[in-house]
């Protein structure tokens, strides 16, 4: 790639945008909060529904306030990279530990 | 994508091998190995949890009331920081320090907030040694706070940078990079919220 090449980025979204995922979050944790005191209700099915939950969460605030879904995709690489060694490492001494 | 109401900023290449600025990319970097830093709190966390030998148990003392609402300060705290990003990133000097400011005051209320729930915890017998989930907690929650505590510190320079001239709208990266690093702390905490606070003992 030479120099000062342009990378592929989209323009970033605006206040309104912001605003609708902000609204999104909140429905979203009040959600979350309302499953944990309904623990009875799902049952075994409460642990994957929260992850589901936070799961989302986190990839709204990383794609559009981060800008991670707008930005180069080298940047989504670096990131991803991190992400996968955090888990993977989580989950491989959770396997060594509690299984 | 764009907004209706709003124009939306266009990135700009930068002069760099890879046409990214160079400090976006060592913050990334940064907050890829961060990612790893809390990664290594979060198992350590997951691997002792609900092995502790004597109380307090967290199910005895944890809030969740209470969390949600400090939850819900600092994801506030994000769209305040995205919004003060976008004030500069459009020439509003204004619109980007009061929105800064805001985001900076939400984060206190958040580590003070938090500061009041350690003290709680102290005094119902949890400490850093009293058992496991004393241990674990408090360093995992702590190094968060710590985060947010540096969060803090690095908007409120920016504020007065601006308010001393020193910070323009060509800057605007540089506050792009701090909200890199303040978003970071809310995806860190909307884990530990999961793991820590919801996920039944």
């Amino acid at each position: 790639m030479q120099q000062g090449q342009p990378v592929v980025e989209r323009a970033h979204p605006g206040p309104v945008t912001y605003v609708k995922i902000a609204v999104i979050l909140a429905i979203v944790t009040i959600i979350e909060v309302a499953t944990y005191y309904l623990e009875s209700f799902f049952g075994a099915a409460l642990v994957p529904i929260l992850l589901v939950l936070s799961a989302a969460k986190f990839v709204l605030v990383v794609g559009f306030y981060m800008h991670l879904k707008f930005d180069a995709p080298l940047l989504r690489g670096m990131f991803a990279w991190g992400m996968t060694v955090a888990i993977g490492i989580t989950l491989a001494m959770l396997a060594l530990y509690k299984l | 994508m764009s907004d209706g109401t709003a124009v939306g900023h266009a990135p700009q290449a930068h002069h760099t091998t890879t046409g990214i600025s160079h400090n976006k990319m060592l913050m990334w970097a940064f907050l890829a190995s961060d990612c790893m830093f809390f990664g290594s709190l979060i198992w350590v966390y997951m691997v002792y949890r609900g092995r502790s030998l004597e109380g307090p148990y967290p199910q005895e003392i944890l809030n969740i009331p209470y969390t949600s609402v400090s939850a819900a300060v600092l994801l506030l705290s994000s769209l305040a920081m995205v919004l003060a990003l976008h004030g500069i990133q459009h020439g509003n000097m204004r619109r980007f320090r009061v929105w800064l400011g805001a985001t900076a005051a939400l984060g206190a209320l958040f580590l003070g907030g938090q500061y009041f729930e350690f003290t709680e915890f102290y005094h119902h017998g949890l400490s850093l040694e009293q058992n496991l989930f004393g241990t674990t907690f408090f360093v995992l929650t702590g190094f968060h706070g710590t985060h947010v505590g540096i969060g803090i510190i690095w908007l409120v320079t920016l504020i007065l940078m601006s308010l001393f001239g020193r910070l323009s709208p060509a800057d605007a990266e540089r506050v792009e990079i701090a909200g890199l690093y303040w978003h970071f702390v809310d995806i860190v905490w909307i884990v530990i919220f999961t793991l820590v606070y919801l996920i039944p003992y």
